[in-house]
């Protein structure tokens, strides 16, 4: 619903440019997925093959101080009709003065500092139909107000519309014994996704320091899971986590929250210190989580012109059973080798260990690399490991998979 | 005793040749060094603000071509090292990427890098300054501004280059993180343009060669090499920097060089 109506919203804006020059960019490409194990779940495939574009259009008038960028995303996967899905992933119109900035429209925006968990980020909600790492996100309608000076950079953020986060259907991998079924998501709201979400975030650079404030007050990006029929006034009695003999689908209950978050950054010398910090309120307990860690960059290891970065990030999460918050007491430790050649090689490993339970660990390689000058290929693999049903890793534990995509810029 | 005096001369020889190569970084060298310095960075002062479209070119040792077009603007600061913010158009899977760089005379330079996919704004540990810029022959301290403080002098000698009266000058990083032992410059008499330089890496080994052509000459001051050549000795890779256009007095000021400014990218 909200994509056909976004979409024209988008014509009417595209003719009433049309005058203007609009440039034309983008990428489209093909994805296969390959998972090892024969699949826990009923429905589920060994294979699945995708093909994505996204487009961008941008269009600027005075002098570029105003402008439009439109930005859809459309896939198409074999498998899942749920992975099938089209989103916009912006539709903006920004105007610049000197001292402040206005965004209007569906945006995405990106708060934090830390790698292998994004706890402050809370804009955009997680596309996670996409991809395990829930880097993919959708368009946020927003009006965004932004203002710098010497004292730094405040943003304030009206979010008059909330976006259901996408989960994988029955037919698809990395869910869930039972799929979930985002579109009967249950609200705290009476307002439901037409709750008005507000948002505020400061961030400034202090010579070595990146300083970030944030808060957000409003409709949780992250659901918790409950059995279908239970009203939200019940859901204290309900432990939000899916039953093992549980019930026909699983259902997310967005609540109402308060999320106080802190990110930093520290240069020290080769060194990035990286650490965020939230506290949530609203959702059944209130919480702490955050996570910290280091990145140490080497340049021109072994005599090479080769780049190799070392990252530890540790992720401490109060809450126990809630499905989404793995990093509960977890350690990640990962490798960033960059080649520095031609092509634009690039190797992202890591292996994040549950430090409560010693089967219980995830490890990645996401390694992608140019074949021309328009396109790229991409090499991801997740892997899954727990003995543990009450871990999330548990559930898709059989889903080790390897995904391989072609993508062409244009 | 004519046993010893035999050894002992061929000796005296070596030590003798020993100290007149030392000789060559005497207090009136360094000096001399120093003023040449100081000559080429007051000549190229009072430029304020510039942009430029710039095509690099990398080869590998097999000959493999691959283009990058950017956009570099760029900040005079006075007393300080330069600002400057450099957006990449191609290859197109990094069109948008923009690259903030803050340079200091003495303390470490503040870099940031804008990934438009992720809308995400990255600090860089600049200690890896020896580091290759966007793959190329290029290391991010080769493309940082002059400062008088980056180095310790010593004018080698004096001679003829492409038929131009040069000063040969040694410059000796005073950062112990960079990628270089030394370089060595030739930089004309008459203008105190730079026209080749010799990076030696920590080894002392010859490293890169660096060439300027085609300077132009900018608001009847400013000489700018329009052609920058790099040559990497031991890997026989290749960088070209081509200007090409480049503009000075475009109104930028403080304000168009920080972080906002490298959202506002495009």
């Amino acid at each position: 619903m909200i994509s056909i109506r976004l979409l024209s919203a988008s014509l009417v804006l595209a003719s009433a440019g049309a005058s203007a020059s609009v440039d034309i960019s983008g990428s489209a490409g093909v994805e296969a997925r390959y998972f090892f194990q024969e699949a826990a779940y009923q429905h589920q495939d060994r294979a699945q093959q995708s093909l994505f574009v996204e487009p961008e259009f941008y269009t600027e008038w005075n002098d570029g101080t105003d402008s439009v960028l439109f930005r859809p995303f459309a896939r198409v996967d074999s498998a899942d009709s749920e992975r099938s899905h089209i989103d916009i992933r912006e539709l903006q119109w920004l105007h610049l003065a000197d001292t402040w900035e206005t965004r209007v429209g569906v945006g995405k925006v990106f708060w934090g500092q830390t790698e292998s968990l994004h706890l402050v980020d809370i804009i955009n909600q997680t596309d996670g139909v996409e991809g395990v790492d829930g880097e993919d996100k959708l368009g946020q309608p927003m009006i965004n107000y932004r203002t710098f000076g010497d004292w730094g950079t405040l943003s304030a953020y009206v979010l008059p519309y909330f976006r259901e986060r996408t989960f994988p259907g029955e037919d698809g991998r990395l869910r869930p014994p039972l799929p979930i079924d985002g579109d009967a998501a249950i609200y705290e709201s009476g307002a439901e996704e037409h709750h008005v979400d507000y948002a505020l975030r400061w961030q400034k650079s202090m010579g070595d320091w990146e300083v970030g404030l944030s808060w957000f007050d409003g409709t949780s990006r992250e659901p918790e899971l409950i059995a279908p029929g239970v009203t939200p006034d019940e859901l204290k009695d309900v432990a939000p986590v899916i039953g093992p003999n549980g019930e026909p689908v699983i259902v997310p209950y967005y609540a109402q929250i308060n999320q106080f978050g802190v990110d930093l950054l520290k240069v020290q010398g080769a060194w990035l210190l990286k650490f965020e910090g939230i506290y949530r309120t609203g959702q059944s307990e209130d919480f702490t989580a955050m996570v910290a860690g280091f990145e140490r960059t080497s340049v021109g290891v072994f005599g090479t012109q080769y780049d190799l970065g070392l990252l530890v990030e540790y992720q401490y999460d109060e809450r126990d059973d809630n499905f989404f918050a793995t990093g509960q007491n977890d350690i990640m430790a990962g490798v960033r080798w960059n080649l520095n050649d031609i092509d634009g090689t690039e190797v992202l490993a890591g292996v994040i260990q549950d430090l409560d339970e010693s089967d219980t660990y995830s490890a990645f390689i996401e390694a992608s690399s140019r074949m021309t000058d328009a396109w790229r290929w991409r090499l991801d693999g997740y892997f899954f490991s727990s003995n543990n049903p009450t871990e999330t890793y548990y559930f898709v534990r059989r889903d080790d998979h390897v995904q391989f995509t072609l993508e062409y810029f244009f | 005793m004519t046993g010893r005096s035999r050894l002992l001369l061929p000796l005296l020889a070596v030590w003798g040749m020993l100290l007149a190569g030392s000789a060559h970084a005497d207090a009136a060298s360094e000096e001399a060094g120093l003023k040449v310095a100081k000559e080429r960075k007051a000549r190229d002062q009072g430029w304020d603000n510039s942009v430029a479209e710039t095509l690099m070119i990398l080869r590998n040792a097999q000959g493999q071509e691959s283009t990058r077009d950017m956009r570099v603007k760029t900040l005079e600061v006075d007393g300080d090292g330069d600002k400057a913010l450099t957006i990449f158009d191609s290859p197109r899977d990094v069109s948008g990427t923009a690259f903030l760089s803050i340079s200091h005379t003495t303390d470490a330079d503040e870099q940031w890098i804008y990934l438009p996919a992720l809308k995400r704004v990255k600090r860089i540990a600049s200690r890896n300054k020896s580091g290759p810029f966007m793959a190329s022959e290029f290391a991010f301290e080769d493309l940082t501004s002059f400062e008088v403080e980056k180095y310790s002098y010593d004018l080698l000698r004096e001679e003829t280059y492409e038929e131009m009266p040069v000063y040969v000058l040694e410059q000796k990083p005073q950062d112990e993180f960079s990628g270089y032992s030394r370089q060595v410059l030739w930089i004309d008499k008459q203008h105190y343009r730079v026209h080749r330089v010799d990076f030696y890496d920590k080894k002392g080994e010859l490293l890169k060669t660096l060439e300027f052509e085609d300077y132009k000459l900018f608001k009847d001051t400013y000489w700018r090499p329009m052609t920058s050549l790099m040559y990497n000795v031991q890997t026989r890779k290749s960088t070209d920097l081509i200007t090409k256009s480049l503009e000075f007095g475009v109104g930028l000021e403080d304000s168009d060089f920080d972080k906002n400014s490298l959202r506002r990218a495009r």
